[in-house]
Parts: structure tokens; sequence; C-alpha cells
């Protein structure tokens, strides 16, 4: 009737349906994502779940833990403190003077094998108290300089052992390198040496990539200081196993270093004779030495904590999924638990907490709830108590 | 009261409409004079290159909105990045990262930082391109400029200067502010359009100078030449001082020769104008006030938590430094290995002080990784994707205009979520602001057959009730010896109103009856009476009329939608009102049809004719209270029977007026002529005044001839709209500039208020002159209302009662002053709804202001028109109603919606998804910052406080910016509790937000407090298995970088397991997300291996060589992985068994399917999940139901006293 009223006479929206195409270039086109509507999962924590999840949990976590244990278990490890020992009696008052002077710092020490001992078994030293991941200390070298002969020259970190007092660069430099480990071991069971191997202690990618096979050591421990030990120049660095080692900046100030290899079995009470030169200065921080000796399992060295942080983290689920089955017994429905309370806050009285039994409460209730019924129903049974004196009364 | 209205009504019309008409004052005869600051600007028309130079050069026409241009732009927005705290610490860390303080290298500090302002600009550089872009149209829209020599030629908007004559179209925009010199009409009047600029629809009318007439086509410019002299650009729309001098003559010019730019030009052919403000000076850019930016509460609440967490960072700095100090003055010295002092004294026993500041420097650095650096982008990121949702929600779509919702800005979307009162305005938001003529009355017989809105939705409801009734239970053969006649009454009701096919075929016109139609009112007893109404329809207004070419029908830009629905109808009963002159109005009347030149006289709601027969008529329309009081003795033949009606109309929720009229003799009239053009002609103040008591002299004695009812339409879906809102728990204010009856009709029509709510209206009392201080009195009196309503609300005892509150304009003026505001606030909390009604938009700002201020709860402001303006920036949340009336609320509001309806969608749906996204989050971030940043700290202990990291820079680098950013993301824009139709099926799961049950601090804290267990559990299981035992059967012992590895590895598994956890909804993308990022650690951890920058840190095939082949390396990540989530997922688990959430029982519901197999259950869930409304449909239901229980159980203690006795 009437056609410049198109939109009204439209009819309503089942129509306008049909008419939208034509003049509605602005309407939003359909698709699952920008009408959220993309097929999803909607995981629910169900009880029948949580039971599931915290059994499965125990059911992996109990069997690794005990092999892990187990594992541990059979690992054997001799550990020989010796700082302290390893001074002469009367010099015992200076430690530090002691180990600066140039007197001889052999030492002999004595190791009685508990257990029988499976080859490879590895030697390490442990220093306490070295802060080998101190920032300065860290910082101090040059990798361009341990990788090739051409960056010699790039000393730029590792001041202040970068060169020498006459300007000659040192290589390797830095503080690292310099306060290489000193100290060696020497083993003999039953007066026959004990070889122990210092090849493969690094690890591989090290000796390949990060020390070049054709840098040599120059100008290393020739300034005004002397800090550990020195390197054969004639050996290529990728040969200095131990500077690749002590170069693997220990992440904590108690770490142990891999010294060698011993490749033979060891039985159960042998005597193993260690003769030692005690030199590394640790004495200036009052930091300790020892020696290890140990075997290793798939897992490693000696290491429990493993076994049983897997042990309790399992038991606590399986804790977990008992106490849950045990209250879902009482809660399976959700409309039993409570169901909506949306707008319905629902006040304390004394009389609902007096209808309700204590389970009944920790279901239906959250913890703060429940401690006002238990100081209710304290409250309750004190004023029961005084009235039955007053009857006995 | 409605008298005001009607008086206010006509010093607007008198403002813009009929300036025209009114004869000039001598006061404006003279020219302006003027000089000096505020008016010094100068413009030669028709000579545009005067205009080239300074002091004329004038600013172009070439507008743009943007915030930056190219070269602006770097520093600008750089600056606006790094206004943030957080970003700008991370700026100095940067700038410090390059100094050996730093613990890190340059590159890990500055690339995230790069990476996260860099997208946070993009977004900016995106958005204001999309300004240009808009900008641009608008700047190249062509205008027909005169050249020389009488020749027009197109030109861009932009390239328009001041001075330049041009010549705009019919429904073409003006491009400037222009002076009119002549249209194509011949007294140089035409028709503009100010949607754009105040939000009203309809046509105004401009007029040009006499002088300039004769400037009409386009020759006549070749030598036109003339200045004008005005004032300086300001942004009052409605003035305009001026001069112009145009053949050595000078003349006045006022608003009403001035076109103003982005008005349309309507009914008028062509215009020419002569441009004199350009650009930024033409009133509406002065207008364009920068919206105020809105920030969230949640986000307001999250710059705390980084304030906290700062502290915390600033805490823990100084642990480090106390440690570092105490170890450096004491311990350093005996590390030889050390070598200390260094050169750049930042290790110096001997200057532990200096070196202890050094290291505060690099320790806030370090633990930087407290603070999310991407957690501002990351929320810009997602909020952008959320409100992209909101834009293309097809369920928010509206069909028949055309428009989809938009999320105007994006900074508010989890605000949507919380809120807590609506404040609403009426017409146009409720209501379509489209009137369709119903009803009348005329001669005391009521014509119109169809029923309202109202009528019908009462009828159904009550429908609703009898089924609900059944549903309950109650007997029903009880229930029907009760309510058998009313059933089957309502029944017919709505039986003969099914289908909803009740579409007026005309807009405007909703009227059905026989009697009238068609002509055939000439054949009813009252014919003259009628011919009286019907002239009274069409001429008594102030609409222009537009014919439609092609249909030959005449539409109306009519003031108001009543008169245009009043024209409407007069059209259709053969009143044809096709023409309007500066005096004349010409009504084509079909049935006998003549043309009638009317003699108009005064043109406001009284309008004098001559007709055709040369008498004069009075003929008046107004509210019927005023009419009513002014009828002559003789005049009041149908008041009885027309009252009825009225009565029965108000009900209905119409709006009625009742139309008179009043026969003049010709002395009579021309001695209050003379009078009344003295009147008009007065200078000075008192004119107004003058005029009224001249009218007032005039509109006495009137006979009634009959009444109108005309049907305010609500909006679709409105009533189930505000229904399921006040389900939600949200309280629902209507702030209307309507009258208060009409505002009550409107309040039943959407069940805002229903029968046995007790209503408590506060008025003003009316003042005698009695009273020594008339101000203090009323508000005493008003005071004195609103404790009194208080009172009685704390004593009502009926928890089911409910209050609604009515308050009108002038009473809010003495309300809202600072001494009374919280009494009344208080008054209106405790009412279930609140209606305001007569109030001015600078009040509905105020209420806004005092709800949201009063309450600290989030208010939202809904409304279409520029009166609703102050109302949308005031409030926490902005939501226009875009599609039909002006622009003006939808440019201010922060959400534009096509239709009242689509709120629910936005609140219940998308509002609490946002919020819960938003929420977890947040907390998910400072969860995980916290997990990994207190690592770093706890290594310190374990290295001297040197401020040495245990990771690797790239590690650190990642972690914020690559793989823990995008799980977070997805989380925040994919999360879903529950989807979108349980959402709206529980309206009250919304009350999670405006309770903020997910970000109280009891939450953040406790994702705090998960940080801090994480951070724990990783760093101390990874140490204590890695101590000193060699880690590989092979021996070998883990440095520095496998140690870190392997934590860094626990702490990727942690936080995403975690977010896993949190999520309850995945797609496929929240999927890749979170399993993509761990894979995407250990391919980063390969390749990382192979690069040769690894060998520097020890990282060279850290995954191949060094951890793959250990198993205590995965068997540390598996451990650490759960045993950190162990905790939060007992927590969860046993939360939903013993106190579950509310989305926990629904999810749960729907996860064993019981809404299909356990309909009962499902229905009861849904009741119980309604918020105790007391507004609203269901509400009605409710207090229904429970007026039926009560007489039922009245009934049947009564009849046990019976049968007491009887046994």
């Amino acid at each position: 009737m009437n056609s410049s009223t198109p939109s009204s006479s439209a009819g309503g929206p089942g129509s306008a349906e049909s008419t939208g195409p034509r003049r509605n270039s602005k309407r939003p086109k359909y698709s699952r994502f920008t009408q959220q509507e993309l097929p999803a999962c909607k995981p629910i924590l169900t009880p029948k779940w949580v039971i599931s999840t915290f059994l499965l949990v125990s059911v992996v976590f109990i069997p690794i833990g005990v092999v892990s244990l187990f594992a541990s278990r059979d690992v054997v490890e001799i550990v020989d403190r010796y700082e302290n020992e390893c001074i002469p009696i009367n010099s015992r008052n200076d430690k530090v003077g002691f180990i600066q002077s140039s007197q001889d710092k052999t030492c002999n020490r004595t190791l009685t094998v508990p257990k029988h001992m499976k080859r490879p078994i590895y030697v390490y030293y442990q220093l306490d108290n070295f802060y080998q991941n101190h920032r300065r200390y860290v910082k101090s070298r040059s990798d361009q300089q341990l990788r090739s002969p051409g960056s010699e020259r790039d000393t730029d970190p590792c001041s202040p052992e970068d060169t020498t007092s006459d300007g000659k660069p040192i290589v390797p430099c830095g503080l690292i390198a310099w306060s290489l480990f000193n100290d060696t071991y020497d083993f003999a069971r039953n007066n026959q040496p004990l070889g122990v191997n210092k090849r493969g202690i690094s690890w591989k990618s090290d000796r390949d990539r990060k020390f070049g096979k054709n840098v040599f050591p120059k100008n290393f421990q020739n300034g005004t200081l002397k800090g550990g030990a020195s390197l054969d120049p004639l050996k290529p660095l990728s040969e200095q196993e131990d500077l690749i080692v002590w170069m693997r900046t220990a992440a904590l100030p108690t770490f142990r270093k891999l010294y060698g290899k011993i490749e033979v079995d060891l039985r159960a009470g042998d005597v193993i004779n260690v003769t030692l030169q005690n030199r590394y200065n640790t004495y200036s921080f009052n930091g300790k030495k020892k020696l290890v000796l140990s075997t290793t399992s798939w897992l490693g060295g000696k290491n429990d904590f493993v076994g049983i942080a897997y042990l309790t983290v399992g038991g606590l689920c399986f804790f977990l999924a008992m106490a849950t089955w045990r209250s879902h017994l009482f809660v399976m429905e959700p409309e039993s638990r409570g169901s909506l309370k949306l707008a319905y806050e629902s006040a304390v009285h004394v009389d609902i907490a007096q209808a309700l039994t204590p389970l009944e409460w920790i279901q239906a209730c959250s913890p703060s709830l429940f401690l006002k019924y238990l100081c209710i129903n304290l409250v309750h049974r004190l004023l029961e108590h005084f009235e039955t004196r007053d009857m006995h009364l | 009261m409605a008298r005001g209205r009607i008086r206010a009504r006509i010093r607007r019309s008198h403002l813009y409409t009929f300036a025209c008409g009114r004869p000039r004052t001598s006061e404006e005869e003279r020219p302006h004079e003027f000089e000096g600051p505020g008016f010094s600007r100068i413009v030669h028309c028709n000579q545009p290159d005067m205009h080239t130079k300074k002091p004329l050069k004038y600013c172009s026409n070439y507008i743009s909105t943007t915030k930056y241009n190219i070269i602006t732009f770097l520093p600008k927005a750089i600056f606006e990045q790094f206004r943030r705290v957080a970003n700008l610490y991370f700026l100095l860390a940067a700038v410090l990262s390059l100094t050996p303080i730093s613990p890190f290298s340059a590159v890990s500090m500055i690339a995230p930082l790069a990476f996260v302002v860099g997208l946070s600009m993009a977004k900016e550089a995106m958005e204001d391109w999309r300004r240009f872009i808009q900008d641009m149209k608008v700047n190249l829209r062509k205008a027909n400029v005169h050249k020389t020599d009488g020749v027009f030629n197109q030109k861009p908007w932009m390239k328009l200067r001041v001075g330049d004559v041009v010549k705009v179209e019919k429904d073409k925009f003006f491009p400037a502010d222009l002076l009119l010199l002549s249209s194509s009409y011949e007294d140089g009047i035409c028709y503009v359009e100010t949607m754009n600029l105040d939000g009203e629809t309809n046509l105004k009318v401009k007029r040009a100078l006499e002088t300039t007439l004769s400037l009409d086509d386009e020759e006549s410019f070749k030598d036109f030449s003339g200045i004008i002299k005005c004032e300086d650009p300001n942004p009052s729309l409605y003035t305009f001082v001026g001069n112009f001098e145009y053949e050595r003559q000078i003349y006045p010019l006022d608003p009403s020769q001035i076109l103003l730019r982005d008005s349309k030009l309507r009914n008028t052919a062509y215009i020419y104008g002569v441009v004199i403000f350009t650009g930024f000076d033409s009133k509406v850019m002065q207008n364009s006030t920068k919206s105020p930016s809105k920030r969230s509460r949640i986000e307001k609440q999250m710059d705390k938590i980084i304030y906290i967490l700062f502290t915390l960072l600033v805490f823990i700095s100084c642990i480090s430094s106390i440690g570092f100090i105490v170890k450096t003055k004491y311990n350093l010295p005996d590390w030889w290995y050390l070598q200390v002092p260094d050169k750049e004294g930042l290790y110096d026993p001997g200057k532990p002080w200096v070196s202890g500041f050094y290291h505060l420097i690099t320790a806030l650095i370090l633990y930087g990784y407290l603070i999310p650096i991407s957690l501002y982008v990351s929320i810009e990121v997602v909020k952008v994707l959320q409100a992209l949702f909101i834009n293309h929600d097809i369920h928010m779509y509206d069909h028949e205009t055309g428009t989809p919702a938009q999320a105007r800005t994006s900074n508010l979307n989890e605000e949507l979520g919380q809120v807590d009162t609506i404040l609403s305005d009426k017409t146009g938001t409720l209501t379509c602001n489209q009137m369709d003529f119903l009803k009348c009355s005329i001669a005391g017989t009521p014509y119109g057959m169809r029923a309202s809105d109202v009528e019908l939705a009462a009828a159904k409801q009550m429908a609703m009730e009898m089924d609900n009734q059944s549903q309950n239970g109650t007997p029903r053969s009880w229930r029907k010896s009760e309510f058998t006649e009313s059933e089957i009454e309502l029944e017919t009701v709505i039986t003969s109103n099914d289908g909803d096919v009740r579409k007026p075929a005309i807009k405007g016109f909703g009227f059905e009856d026989n009697r009238l139609m068609n002509g055939n009112w000439f054949k009813e007893p009252n014919a003259d009476v009628m011919l009286l109404f019907f002239r009274i329809l069409s001429i008594c207004h102030t609409a222009i009329p537009e014919l439609n070419e092609e249909t030959g029908i005449f539409t109306y830009e009519a003031e108001s939608p009543d008169e245009g629905s009043f024209l409407v109808a007069a059209r259709e009963f053969g009143f044809e009102f096709c023409r309007r002159t500066q005096s004349s109005i010409v009504v084509r009347e079909r049935y006998p049809s003549y043309d009638e030149p009317i003699e108009s006289k005064r043109k406001r709601m009284s309008v004098i004719i001559r007709d055709e027969s040369g008498q004069i008529f009075l003929l008046c329309k107004g509210a019927d209270s005023i009419i009513f009081d002014r009828l002559s003795r003789n005049g009041r033949m149908y008041e009885e029977a027309t009252t009825k009606h009225l009565n029965d109309y108000g009900e209905a929720g119409l709006r009625t007026l009742a139309l008179a009229y009043k026969k003049l003799d010709e002395d009579k009239y021309s001695a209050w002529n003379e009078e009344f053009v003295k009147a008009k002609t007065s200078i000075g103040g008192d004119r107004d005044a003058m005029l009224e008591r001249v009218s007032d002299m005039m509109e006495r004695d009137l006979i009634l001839v009959g009444a109108t009812a005309v049907e305010d339409k609500l909006q679709n879906g409105v009533p189930q709209c505000i229904d399921k809102l006040a389900q939600a728990g949200l309280k629902i204010w209507v702030l209307t500039g309507d009258k208060m009856e009409t505002a009550i009709n409107i309040g039943f029509a959407c069940s805002l208020l229903r029968q046995g709510m007790k209503q408590i209206c506060i008025t003003t009392m009316n003042t005698d002159a009695i009273v020594q201080d008339p101000k203090q009195a009323v508000k005493e009196n008003i005071l004195n209302q609103i404790t009194n309503a208080t009172q009685m609300i704390k004593l009502e005892k009926d928890p089911h009662a409910a209050f609604a509150l009515i308050i009108d304009g002038k009473t809010l003026t003495y309300t809202l002053e600072d001494d009374m505001k919280h009494q009344f606030l208080n008054l209106a909390i405790g009412c279930a709804s609140v209606i305001c009604c007569r109030v001015s938009p600078k009040q509905k700002a105020l209420v806004t202001r005092l709800v949201k201020e009063g309450t600290g709860k989030i208010t939202l402001a809904i409304g279409d028109g520029a009166n609703d303006v102050g109302m949308i920036q005031e409030a926490d949340i902005g939501v226009g109603i875009s599609g039909c009336e002006g622009m003006q609320a939808v440019m201010a509001s922060d959400f534009a919606i096509a239709q009242f309806r689509f709120l629910e969608r936005l609140l219940v749906v998308h509002g609490h998804w946002c919020y819960k996204r938003i929420a977890q989050m947040i907390c998910y971030f400072f969860y995980k910052n916290i997990a990994f940043g207190l690592t770093i700290f706890y290594f310190e202990a374990f290295a001297g406080f040197s401020g040495q990291s245990v990771y690797v820079d790239w590690y650190m680098l990642l972690f914020n910016v690559v793989l823990t950013s995008l799980p977070v993301i997805s989380l925040g824009v994919f999360e879903q509790d529950v989807d979108s139709e349980v959402c709206l099926e529980f309206p009250s799961l919304y009350q999670q937000g405006p309770k903020n049950l997910f970000f109280d601090w009891y939450r953040i804290f406790g994702w705090m407090g998960n940080g801090l267990y994480t951070s724990v559990i990783v760093f101390f299981l990874n140490i204590i298995i890695f101590y000193d035992q060699a880690f590989r059967a092979g021996g070998q012992i883990a440095d520095m970088t496998a140690v870190g590895t392997a934590m860094f590895t626990g702490i990727i598994w942690a936080v995403n397991c975690q977010i896993a956890l949190t999520m309850s909804h995945f797609t496929w993308i929240q999927h890749f997300f979170i399993w993509g990022s761990i894979a995407f650690w250990y391919l980063f951890l390969l390749v990382y291996g192979e690069l040769s920058y690894a060998l520097n840190v020890n990282a060279f095939r850290i995954l191949t060589e060094v951890l793959a082949p250990a198993p205590i390396y995965w068997t540390t990540t598996l451990l650490v992985t759960i045993a950190c989530n162990l905790p939060y997922l007992a927590h969860i688990s046993f939360q939903r068994s013993f106190n579950p959430l509310d989305h926990h029982v629904i999810q749960e519901i729907k996860y064993y399917k019981k809404d299909i197999e356990d309909r009962h259950m499902w229905r009861a869930e849904k009741k119980k999940a309604r918020h105790k409304a007391k507004i609203g449909f269901t509400a009605r239901v409710d207090a229904k139901i429970r007026h039926l229980k009560g007489r039922l159980h009245k009934k049947y203690s009564i009849a046990n006293n019976i049968s007491i006795p009887q046994t």
C-alpha cells in the first residue's frame, strides 16, 4: 500500500531473513569461529575423572619411585674428605700459608671399598663453598679464543686474566681457566697401581666444537698471580679434558667434577691407597675438598631423592583419590551437592546447624562454614553440660 | 506539568523552526557592532584567493580525526606506550642492559620490549589508519564550487576555502559552515536536517537575507562580492553573530542564515552559500569533544597488582642487594679466584655500598620477570578479538535496519560482565519512537478496534500465568472453578490476536475501524464535529510535507513522531496536508474535495485559521488536563465520555491528547491580533512572557471535539529482555523526558511495574506564595516524602513486597543536591524499579553519576538520542542504540547495538564470557610470572647474590614473548565456562561478574600463592636432584646450563599444564597453542643447540647430547609438572565436589545430559537459577502465584475452621 515504508512492511523477523542478503551487506558472515561455536571438548572434573586422574598418577609414580630408589641403592659411593687431614699437623694453624708455600704437598689416603663396585668407577673431586656460579666468574672467559687460534686476542671479558703484564694474550684467558683445579690423585690397590682413565670425561661436543684442536695454551699461568693448574702448552685445548670439565661452570657452590674413570671392578673389602697432591687452595674461603669414587646406575649417581619424591607424590595422589572416592560415595549427583545457590546466600542459623551431621556439613559447606558449625556445636555442648549439672545440683 | 512541556516545546520551535516566521525586531535590524577579540573573522565572499595569506588565512577544509600523522606517529605513539609504568620500567632496563651492570645481554632485554611495544604500536597505527580512511572518505566528497565567471566546478571537500561560493543540492551534506545566499525557493528558505549535529530528526527552516535572493543562478555569481565580518570559530550550534557587507550596505546575520557542516539539505532542490568556517573551525568540529576514555575496573585493579609486584620486586632486590653487600664485604676478599676488586668497581669489598648500589640496579633488572612485560599487549590483543566476536555476533544483528552490534571501544569488554545498574532512556530505546495512531474518541464516541501492545502483553501474561498455574500442581478442579470465566475471556483475547500479524500496513497508522475509514465518517451522526476533528489533526502542527515522487503520497517531517502519526492518520482519513508556506497551509480534502487556503496567524499548538467560507477558527490540541481547564461552559458536551475514554487509553499504555476548537468573530480576532502583533514586535526579555499572556487570553472557552490515542510502540522483545536482565540480577532505572503518566504506562508495558507493587511517587508540592522561603519548604517536603518512603520500605515485613519509585525532573533538581542525594539514593536502592520522568539530559547524567559514585557499582547507560549523550559518557559503560535516530549517542557510546533486546546477549553472554576470560587471564599472567621470576631470585641465594641467572638469556627472552603468551591469549579469547544458550537460560550466572567472584583479592592472592608454590617446587626439586651427583649413567655432572635448562623445562610444562587445567573449553586452537608451546620449547632447544651462538653459553647440543639421553631429565620434568599442578588440581576437584560454583553445577548437568534425561530436574534448576527479581514478567507471575496461594491457604483454613466444630 505504501512503498515509502518498506522496513515496517517487511513483516516479522522470519521474512526479513529472506530479504536480508539483498540489502544487508553489513550482515556478519556466519562462521563457527566468529560465532564462537567451534567444536570443543569440555572436560569436566567429575568425581570419576578426579579419582581416575589421581589413581593414574599414583599408579605411574609409585613404580617409578620404587625403581629409582632401587637404582639409587645399587650405586656404591666412597667419599673421602681430605682437606684437613692432608695438611701436616704442624701447619694446621696456617693452612693458607702451607698451601701457598712450595713444600711437598703429597698426602696418602686409604679407602676401603664397602661393597662390590662394578666398573667403570668414576672418580670425582668435590669442592665446597666455591662459587663457580658467581657472575664475575661465569663471565670471565672467551669462547671465541677457546675455539679458534685466530681469536687469540678476543680477551675482552677475561679481565683481569686477559693479558700478561707485557700485553701478550693469555690462552685460555679468564678467571675460570686461571683457577683450574690442580690436586691430583694416584690410586693403588694392594700396591698395584690402579689406572685412571682421564679420556672421555668431558662432553664430546665440547672437545669437537668448543675447544679448538689447534689452539694451544699460551702464556698460561705466567702472570703475576698463580692461580690453579698449569697446562701442557704442547697439547691442544681439545685434549685438555680437565680444563674442559672445569670450564663447564657448576650451578651451585658445592659441586663435583669428573676427574677420571677406574676401569676395573673393585671388590668389597679392597683397600685403596690414594696418593694425592693437595695443591688447590680452598683454605682461604674454608672450602671442603672431597675425593669421591662412585659407580652409576641408569639414573646417574646415588640419588635417593628422585625415588622418595616420586613415592611421596604418588602416595599423595593415592590418598587424594581415596579421599575423593570416600566423599564421592556420599555425593554422587550434582543436584544433591547443593545445586545452584546463585542468589540464595544461605544464612547460617543455629537451628540449621543442629539439624545436620558433621559429615553433611563438610559436604554441603565450605570449610569456613564447617568451622562455624564446630563453634556453634561447642557452645551448644557447653550449654547442655551446664544444664545437666544444674539439674544434678 | 504537562503545560510546562508544551511551553518548552513552543520555546524550542520558536528557536529553530520558526525563526523565519518571526518578524525581525528592530533590535536586530541594526548591524551588530562589534570588534575586538572574539569577533575578528573577515570573509571575502567569492574571493577565496584573499584567504591564502596571513592574517586572513584560515584553516583548510581538510579534517582529520587521526591521532597521529606520518611524522608524529613514532614519537607520539612511543610516548604513549611508555606512559605505562611497566613499559617505562622495561625501557629503563633495556637502556641499562647496555652497561656492564646488566645481568643479561642487551638483546634479551630489548627484543621482547621492542616486540611488545611494536605490537601495541601496530595496533594503534591500524586503528589510526582506519580513522584516516574514514576522514579521507569525507574529505574527498565532491562539492560544487564556483570557479570564475559563473562556472561551477566539482572540487573535493578538502580543497574548499573560506570565501568559496558553493552550490549544494538536495539530500547532500553541507561541506562547511555556509552563509545561505539563496535557494531554489523564491523566498530563499531551505529545509535542513541536523541529525548529525543534535540528533533531532525534524527539519529546520533556514532563510536567506532578502538582499541576496537575486543570486539564484550560476551566472549571477560572476561578479558577486561581499564581506562578512563575524565571530571567531566557537562550538555553540545555536548562535551566530555577524555582519554582511554587500553593495555598500551592512546587514546583520543571525543563526537562521547559517548552514552547518554535516547537516543535510532536505526538501529543497539546491542552495547557494558562501563558506565561512572550514574544517576545524566549523561548529560541528568545534563541538566534537573527545569522549572521556574509560578504563575498566579490572584494569584498575590490575594496575594495583602490578604495583604490588613492583613492591615485591623492589623488596627482593633489596634483600638480594643486602646479601650481596654482606658477601662482598666479608667473603669476597677470601675468594681468591674472583680477583676483586675489579676495574669497574662492581665488586669492590672496599666500597661495598657502592657495589651494592650497582647491584641493586642489576637486581631490579634481573627480577624484572616478575612483571609480565607482555601483559598489556596480550590484553589488548585479546580485547580486540573479543570485540571482533561482539561485532560479528549474528544474534545481535538487526535484520530490519541492517546494523550489526559494534564494540566501539574494546577496553570495556570485561566491564560488560560486571554491570549492576542499567540506566535506560525510554523513547527510542525501550520504545521505537514510532507512534501509531490507534484510537480516537470523537464527540464522545470511541473509535478504533486494535488492541495496544500493552493490552496484548497483559493478556498474554495472564494466559501464561494460567499455564504456570497448571504446572505448579495446584488442583486443577479448584483452579477451574475459580477461573473459568476469566480464562475464557483471556483465550478469546489471545486467539483473536494470534499470529502476531498485526503490523500496521502504514507506518504510524494502526487504526482499524470501518466507521471512519474510506470516507464513511461522512455518514456518521456527528459529521460536522468529525470534520473539525480531522481538520485539527491536519492543520494544527508544525510539520513539513514531503512528496514521494514515485507513489505520489506525502510523507511528513514532524518535530515529534506524535504529529507525524496525526498527519498520516489525517491523510488516511482523507485530509491530505500537502503544502506549507510562510503563512498558509494547504490541505487537500478528499471527501468532498476542495483546496483550503488557511491563514495562519500563530503557529503553535493552537492555530487560527480562516476557512473557505471566511470563518475564523482557533484550533487547539494539547494535554487533556490543560484543554479541560480551558473549555467553555457549553463546550463540555462530551467531557464525561471523553474523560472515560482517555482513562481507558491511558491504561492501555497509549499517549493521549485532547482536541478542541473555538469560533472567532472578525472583530474579536482583529482586536486580539493587534495586541498579538504588538507583543511580537516588542523588544526585550519580557517578550516571551507577553506573547504567552496574549496567547493565554485567546486559548479560552474552547469547545471539546475529542481525543486521540497514539501508541508509543515498544521495541521488539523489550519486555522479555527486561525480564531476563532482571533475572540476571540487574537493576533497571528508566530515565525519560516523558510525562509521568506515559512513563508509568510504559513501565507497566515492559513489566518494570506491576499490580501489587507499591508505587512511591515523589513530586514537588505546589508552593504558595504564603511560604517565606519556597525553596526551603519544597525541599523539606521532599525530604519528608523520602524519609517516609524509606521508613515504609524498612518496616515492610513481606519479603516479596516490591516497591517502585517514580520521581519527576523538578523534584530531581532538589534531590540531586548534595544534602539530599544520599537519602534519595538509599531510597532508590531499596526499590525494585526506579522511573525518573521529565528529566533533562543533564539530570540524566547527574543521576548516572549519583548511582555510579553513590553505590560504587558499575553502571550502564543506554540511549539513542543526543539527549542521552551526557548519560552515556558519564556511565561506566555507555551503550548507544544505532540505527534509527542520529549518530550522537552512538558516537559517544562504547558499544552500539541496534535494538534494546540485544542488550541481553551483550551482557549475559558476551559480558559474562569476557569478564571471566580477562579475569582468568590476568590471574594466570601473574601466576606464571611469579612462578618464573622467583626461581631467578632463589638462585641468587646460591650464587652469592652476584646477579647471575641460571637460565640462558634466550630462554628468558622467549618465556614471555613466545613460550607462554599464546595459550593465555587463547584462554582470553576462546574460554567459555558454559555455552551461550546456557548463559541465556541461566541468567543469574551473570551475578558472578558483579560479585566479582573471579577477580577478588582472595583469588588474586590465591593465584600468586600458587605461583610462589610452583616456583619453590620447580627450583628446589631441580636443585636437589641435580645437586652434586652424576645425572647420567656416563658419570657426568650437570653444569649450570643443564640445570637451568631442566628447570626451565619444568616451568614450561608446569605453567602450560596449569593453563590447561584452568580452561574448561578446548577447541583445537587451545590444544594447538598449549601443546604447541611445549613442543616449541623442545624444538627451540633442538635448533638453538645447533647454533654456533650456543657455544658461548654451554648450551651447544644441550638437548640432543646432554639432557635427552638422561632419564633423570625426563623423570624430573614429569615430577615437577605433576607436583606443581597437584594442589590446584586438588583444589578445583574438591571445590567442585563440595562447594561447587554455579557454573560447575550447570556444566555437570550438561555433562551428564541431565537436561535431556531429566526434564523435571532441569526445570527446577532453571527456576532456582533465576535471580530473585522483583521486576519483569517472571516476577509478575510469581507475585500472582503467591497471591493465589495465599487465597487458597485462607480458603483451606476457613474450611478447617468450619470442619473442626463439626467433628
